[in-house]
């Protein structure tokens, strides 16, 4: 079991450039728990994400992983608490699956030990639990979009973080293996203890999926909790100005949102 | 832990290349092939014993021996020169991201001559040792010029954005260098192949003023081989596994432009040598950088030489500077990258 990580933000405003995307965002991440932030585009969640995970420097404002400044603790170390999958990474042209996986070691290898025996099992152990082992040696350009996918998590997976840090890990993907890279972060959080935070664009996904829902409006925290305490429609209408009803997902018990458009609405007039 | 259910049909080795020995071995037997061949082959080709006299026999004085002793210094230097090459355009495309970064192609190495040159005609240098260190502050300041000018706009450095702005520079830079050899020539005379390239002139004490720029330039692209493969996966993965990038970019950079400078300093602007050498490897051998970076320089080596060979047999009784050569094999392979490139980037 993945050890318990006290991660903390502290009025932080960060931004891009000159434009202020968080404005003073103070939160705490439930250890060894799933947490999904949501929100309207561009509300600043990938903002908000990267900041936590030291890709921007905030303008003021503190993020402590167990006390200490993140800035403060060495790259490489922390590389090995906290993982980040963003939202695109770049693929190296003709790279193997279980080249890119082995990638995620870096923050485990130094330049004289090399390679050793426990990278490969750190990496057979990902590609185990992304059911890919059966592709390590195919090329990445060979896969489809939610077997690429699997991959990138799975080179993640293999920097063998206490924490994971993912920007919407679903986009592009068939409900199907939406519903299987989520079912499939379950798991590793069940099993390992992984503290996962992720940025997830469907609603009721999200309310399904999180243990712990941080709801951001126009980069501020508008509410947070667990999901069938935060996800009401009045929320929903405050974050995405948007009518609906909230149902109870007779599927899982967690919130379900019904938007209300302008066409299609009949009968259930509450 | 058990890795046991995975280890079962097929071996999982993603730390090397499966085909990575034969490639080496092939590679050295062809770097060994080159380097007789650079000594044997020329507008005269020098018999076995003469070979053998040239190389092993000091007091044997006939002609064929000299031949091979003069052919010894260019052979080693164009090694050395396509090593360098090789190693500073896998450096430059790592740094830059960018599939077709080469010295030649960034203008790099004009930078560099037009320093030199600058330096011959107005302050009236003459030794390798002063030729270095200009060219290198020419080399960093068309890199750093180029990279700005092709970072203008939207997208940041894309390859065919920093390819027209490489081009533009090495336009101006090579006008501005004939412009200064024409009414002088005696820089004319000695110094033609700073225009185009040329391995011919190389001394020994010129080659022992490269060693240690190669070797420095060379170990410090060994060492960033690792954080370079995370930053091959972009920015923010590389950020995400605690690789400082500025600093990365900066070091890396720095090592392509000392060795690419230092060449460009004894042999003139050679071109493509970096954009070919690394694409063959990778072809072969995949993109993981720690072997890409090495074998680069094997692949810089094997090219130029044969360049060299190539130029002296065309060019017979005289010969092709090198860097002729090289143009006319790196121009068609260039045009098929950035054809590509087009579609995806590295
Ligand atoms: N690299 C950047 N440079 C400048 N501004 C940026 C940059 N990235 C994002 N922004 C701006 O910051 C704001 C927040 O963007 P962010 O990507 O954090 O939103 P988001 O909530 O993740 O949106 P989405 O749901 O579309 O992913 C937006 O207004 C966007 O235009
Ligand atoms: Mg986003």
């Amino acid at each position: 079991m993945k050890p318990t990580h006290i991660f903390q933000a502290e009025q932080v405003i960060a931004g891009h450039d000159h434009k202020t995307v968080i404005k003073g965002v103070s939160l705490v991440i439930p250890s060894n728990k799933i947490s999904v932030i949501i929100g309207a585009n561009g509300c600043g969640k990938s903002t908000l994400l990267k900041t936590l995970a030291r890709l921007i420097k905030p303008a003021s404002g503190t993020i402590t992983l167990d006390g200490r400044s993140i800035g403060k603790i060495p790259p490489k170390q922390l590389a090995r608490i906290l993982g980040l999958l963003p939202q695109s990474p770049v693929v190296p042209e003709g790279i193997s699956v279980a080249d890119l996986v082995g990638r995620g070691r870096f923050p485990h290898q130094s330049w004289l030990s090399g390679w050793t025996k426990k990278d490969t099992e750190a990496v057979a152990e990902a590609m185990r639990i992304m059911d890919i082992t059966e592709l390590a040696n195919h090329n990445i350009d060979e896969l489809s979009g939610g077997q690429r996918q699997r991959v990138w998590i799975a080179m993640a997976l293999a920097q063998q973080t206490d924490i994971l840090f993912l920007d919407e890990p679903t986009t592009f993907l068939d409900i199907t293996y939406q519903i299987e890279i989520l079912d499939l972060l379950t798991d590793l959080n069940r099993k390992y203890g992984t503290t996962i935070v992720m940025v997830l664009h469907d609603i009721n996904l999200s309310a399904r999926y999180a243990d712990h829902i941080f709801a951001l409006y126009q980069g501020e925290l508008l509410a947070e909790g667990e999901p069938s305490k935060v996800i009401t429609s009045t929320l929903v209408k405050d974050i995405f100005g948007l009518d609906c009803t909230v149902i109870k997902d007779p599927v899982s018990g967690s919130p379900l949102v019904l938007p209300k458009g302008r066409h299609h609405v009949s009968g259930l007039n509450d | 832990m058990s890795s046991n259910s995975v280890s079962g049909k097929r071996e999982l080795r993603p730390h090397v290349p499966r085909n990575f020995t034969r490639v080496i071995v092939i590679c050295l037997v062809l770097l060994g092939l080159c380097a007789a061949a650079s000594l044997v082959l020329g507008s005269r080709l020098v018999g076995i014993h003469e070979l053998l006299d040239g190389l092993f026999r000091q007091d044997v004085d006939s002609y064929g021996a000299n031949v091979v002793r003069k052919r010894i210094s260019r052979t080693v230097f164009s090694l050395m020169c396509g090593g360098a090459l090789g190693v500073s355009g896998a450096l430059m495309q790592s740094v830059t991201r960018n599939p077709i970064a080469d010295p030649s192609i960034l203008g790099v190495n004009t930078g560099a001559s037009l320093f030199v040159v600058c330096g011959i005609a107005f302050l009236n240098i003459s030794t390798a040792n002063e030729y270095i260190w200009l060219a290198l502050a020419g080399a960093a300041i068309t890199a750093v010029f180029v990279f700005g000018v092709g970072s203008v706009g939207r997208g940041g450095a894309t390859p065919i954005k920093l390819v027209l702005a490489g081009a533009a520079t090495t336009a101006a830079l090579s006008s501005l260098v004939t412009a200064i050899m024409i009414p002088r020539s005696y820089v004319m005379d000695q110094f033609r192949f700073w225009q185009v390239g040329s391995v011919g002139s190389a001394s020994w004490s010129a080659i022992a003023t490269f060693v240690p720029f190669l070797i420095i330039g060379v170990l410090i692209a060994i060492i960033t081989a690792p954080a370079l493969n995370a930053l091959a996966l972009g920015d923010e993965v590389a950020t995400g596994q605690g690789v400082r990038t500025g600093t990365l970019r900066l070091i890396a950079a720095l090592a392509g432009v000392l060795l690419c400078g230092a060449a460009t300093a004894l042999a003139g602007p050679i071109g493509f040598i970096g954009l070919l050498s690394t694409h063959v490897i990778r072809l072969i051998l995949g993109p993981d950088l720690r072997f890409v970076i090495p074998m680069s320089a094997i692949s810089g080596a094997i090219i130029l030489t044969i360049s060299d060979i190539l130029g002296r047999l065309l060019g017979s009784p005289g010969e092709l500077e090198v860097g002729v050569v090289t143009a006319f094999i790196g121009a068609p392979i260039l045009i098929i990258l950035a054809m590509k490139s087009k579609v995806r980037s590295l």
